[in-house]
């Protein structure tokens, strides 16, 4: 295939779906599939996960498929790990990134580090999935987006998609990869679309054809990026919901900004930054997390070695800013439309 | 996967009535009221072993006190403790009710489960320290720390003592001995047992008080705080309190099945109770005791408070996806309030008038602390603390990178 992005026939018809809905998609089309497949997590047996994600599984696959675990992050990420030695393919969630912490060492001692330190003897096929970001109103213990953590360690792959159609087929491809994944998943996206005008009416993603999802199987292949928005001025290279304020910070500012939907965080897809910024030659990186060693020093970094004799301006950064996510303040902290569209204007004048 | 005849099989706990079924608490056994003993206050752990399996009780269901757990408590430091039970109750259902009409964003009930939080606090001293999990108002309200603060905390207005920072019901008042909640659960229980380490380190009097819920108790934080508190004889109650459910999952998920919640203290070599966590003057006693033997370098005490979470686990969630709808009401250990009050009624110290009018009178000043919190704002009409707060206390001076961002935000 040439374009990357396309779609087979053999995934059957599309149908509107939320995020929530084309993810459950991919776990059912999966275990459908494969009975390697086992999926668990805090409520996500008998009820369905606190999002909803797995409603329905337990019934449809039974409890040894699908089942409710005790509050113990470490304790779901170890028995995903054991079960990936054993030859499952399990997929954990973590009820929100923020309540990754207490599995931090089975993740990065022990998934991130069985292929290497068994020389291939043992590996982790486990796909870790959690709900991140903010804009509900979470505080900052349901709010954070913690991928730099991920990104930073080695064996780990770092996946987080913008859409629902991205969100299915990304996620099928995690599961059938043989190394541990993150799985991140933007929770103001769950419902639809968000450009950051919190306060503006929630637009269904029904209403848009990324939230056509095939009913059937097809993957999204990791360690590629898409070009959500084409433009000639500057890019942008973002993921998750920044992917959707960055397009409207372009359509309200009138730049015509390439906006990079990076969908594998680490491994990335480098060819494609590259491409964009020796075409653009002016670069403005935004995520929703802190700024400080966040994975747009990372991205900084790459454009730099990268791209350094083709760029026309400093390399913007648009972020959270350095403090845990606040509550109430939750939209002055939150890097919107505006933030973004400062930075295509100073990026385009410099 | 192929199965054979001899092919192992997963057991996943599943609970005896789900949304549809009839409630059932048909294999509930407990002890009578006043059946348990009540042990020497230097008991050993081991002595103690069929404590974390048993049930303390002191209320019968005609309000009397039996036994030897029944506390000389003054009538009018019971009328106290009801009326803080009644004011807790009727301040969650306000601001239960004021999240849904979108005054703010979330809110979570301790309805039911009233009496341990108040219970324990009257049985501290005001000093001693709590490490309390998200559901444990009823201290803040029983240690008189003001409704109004608590309110305004909840809208993140302009008088939110955490400015705005904080999810509802996060509070935080050293002065109160209430330490700042966590949104990650069980952090705090290794926490209260290193404040009671510290207390014994500087030859203070003061002891420290953790609490965790039933699901939370399959952290790993909570077994590492047995542990650290056994290890150094901390003067510290650890309480577990076990309303059945966390969220959606009851309590054998968290691994109450075979076993019970006090029982984890037992491999600990901590002496563990389990006590009717309905029955105010049984979570007094309890917590009488454990305090005492804490107080006499005696060590900690693990206390397992049977209750029921009568409401939804929070603003955000709907129990009758997964449980009987009226579950609460057939629940074998019914409602601290009323057993309190029937206690009261029966020594002649208190009516259903009284009970009546007091349960009015302090509607009424949640009402009117409601209407005071609100006229300084609510997160709904945006009266929220500055942004530029935001930068504050990240660190106890702000570095340039925070001024500079305060300065990026305009603000
Ligand atoms: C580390 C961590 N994991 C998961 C959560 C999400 N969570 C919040 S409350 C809760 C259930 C806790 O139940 P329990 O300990 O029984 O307390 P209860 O709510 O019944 O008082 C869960 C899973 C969290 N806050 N922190
Ligand atoms: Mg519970």
């Amino acid at each position: 295939m040439d374009d990357p992005n396309a779609i087979p026939a053999t995934a059957g018809n599309a149908v509107p779906m939320t995020m929530i809905q084309a993810l459950r998609s991919a776990l059912d089309v999966s275990m459908a599939r494969d009975d390697k497949v086992v999926v668990f997590g805090e409520d996500v047996g008998y009820f369905g996960g606190v999002f909803r994600v797995t409603e329905g599984l337990q019934a449809k696959y039974g409890p040894s498929r699908c089942f409710d675990t005790p509050i113990n992050e470490s304790g779901i990420v170890g028995i995903a790990v054991g079960m990936g030695a054993y030859g499952l393919r399990p997929v954990a969630e973590i009820q929100f990134a923020d309540y990754f912490y207490p599995g931090a060492d089975q993740i990065i001692s022990e998934a991130a580090r069985l292929r290497y330190r068994s020389v291939g003897d043992f590996t982790a096929p486990i796909t870790i999935r959690m709900p991140c970001g903010g804009g509900i109103y979470g505080g900052q213990t349901h709010s954070q987006s913690p991928e730099a953590l991920f990104t930073h360690v080695c064996g780990l792959r770092t996946v987080m998609p913008s859409n629902p159609v991205d969100a299915k087929g990304l996620l099928i491809s995690a599961i059938e990869c043989n190394d541990p994944v993150i799985f991140l998943e933007p929770k103001r996206l769950y419902n639809g679309p968000f450009d950051g005008h919190h306060d503006r009416p929630v637009v269904p993603w029904s209403k848009h054809p990324l939230g056509r999802v095939p009913e059937g199987h097809y993957t999204v292949p990791l360690e590629k990026a898409a070009v959500f928005r084409p433009g000639k001025a500057v890019t942008v290279i973002t993921y998750g919901t920044m992917v959707w304020v960055s397009a409207c910070a372009a359509e309200e500012t009138g730049i015509d900004a390439e906006v990079i939907d990076l969908r594998s965080l680490w491994p990335l897809d480098l060819e494609a930054i590259v491409a964009s910024v020796r075409r653009t030659g002016r670069c403005v990186i935004v995520h929703e997390a802190t700024r400080t060693s966040g994975f747009g020093a990372e991205l900084t970094a790459l454009v730099q070695e990268h791209c350094f004799h083709w760029l026309e301006a400093p390399i913007e950064r648009v972020t959270g800013w350095d403090t845990p996510y606040p509550h109430a303040q939750e939209w002055d902290y939150f890097p919107g439309p505006a933030r973004v569209g400062a930075a295509l204007k100073r990026a385009m004048e410099a | 996967m192929s199965r054979t005849s001899n092919a192992l099989d997963l057991h996943v706990p599943a609970p005896h009535a789900r949304p549809g079924d009839k409630p059932d608490f048909s294999g509930w056994s407990f002890p009578e009221p006043g059946e348990t003993p009540k042990p020497e206050l230097d008991a050993s752990a081991a002595e103690l072993r069929d404590f974390a399996y048993g049930l303390i009780r002191v209320l019968d269901f005609d309000g009397n006190a039996i036994g030897p757990w029944a506390p000389s408590i003054a009538p009018e430091a019971l009328r106290r403790g009801l009326k803080y039970m009644l004011l807790t109750r009727a301040f969650d259902d306000r601001m239960y009710r004021a999240q849904r009409q979108g005054k703010t964003s979330f809110y979570m009930q301790s309805f039911g489960e009233e009496a341990i939080s108040v219970a324990q606090a009257l049985a501290l001293n005001s000093d001693d320290m709590c490490f309390p999990s998200y559901r444990q108002q009823g201290v803040l309200i029983a240690r008189d720390y003001p409704i109004f603060d608590m309110m305004c905390q909840i809208y993140s207005n302009a008088r939110d003592p955490m400015r705005g920072r904080q999810l509802p019901v996060m509070y935080s008042s050293k002065k109160d001995g209430f330490f700042t909640v966590s949104g990650n659960l069980a952090t705090q229980v290794p926490q209260a047992v290193g404040w009671a380490m510290a207390s014994a380190i500087a030859g203070d009097t003061k002891i420290a008080s953790g609490w965790i819920g039933d699901g939370s108790t399959a952290e790993s934080d909570f077994h590492t705080a047995l542990t650290f508190a056994h290890v150094y004889r901390a003067p510290v109650i650890l309480n577990v309190v076990n309303n059945q459910w966390a969220i959606s999952s009851f309590q054998a998920i968290a691994g109450g099945e075979s076993t019970t919640f006090a029982a984890r203290g037992v491999g600990c070599g901590i002496a563990s109770l389990r006590v009717d966590g309905n029955d105010f003057l049984a979570v007094y006693a309890a917590s009488r005791w454990a305090a005492e033997r804490a107080r006499g370098n005696l060590g900690p005490t693990l206390i397992e408070w049977v209750s029921y979470r009568a409401g939804a686990h929070s603003t955000s969630d709907d129990p009758s996806k997964y449980r009987p709808a009226d579950d609460w009401q057939r629940f074998p250990l019914g409602d601290p309030i009323v057993r309190l009050k029937a206690h009261l009624i029966g020594l002649g110290e208190w009516s259903e008038a009284q009970h009546e009018q007091a349960r009015q009178e302090l509607e009424a000043e949640v009402a009117a602390a409601q209407k005071e919190a609100e006229s300084h704002g609510t997160l709904l009409d945006g009266h929220i603390p500055s942004p530029a707060t935001m930068f504050d206390d990240v660190f106890e001076r702000m570095p340039w990178h925070l001024r500079l961002q305060r300065q990026q935000l305009g603000v």
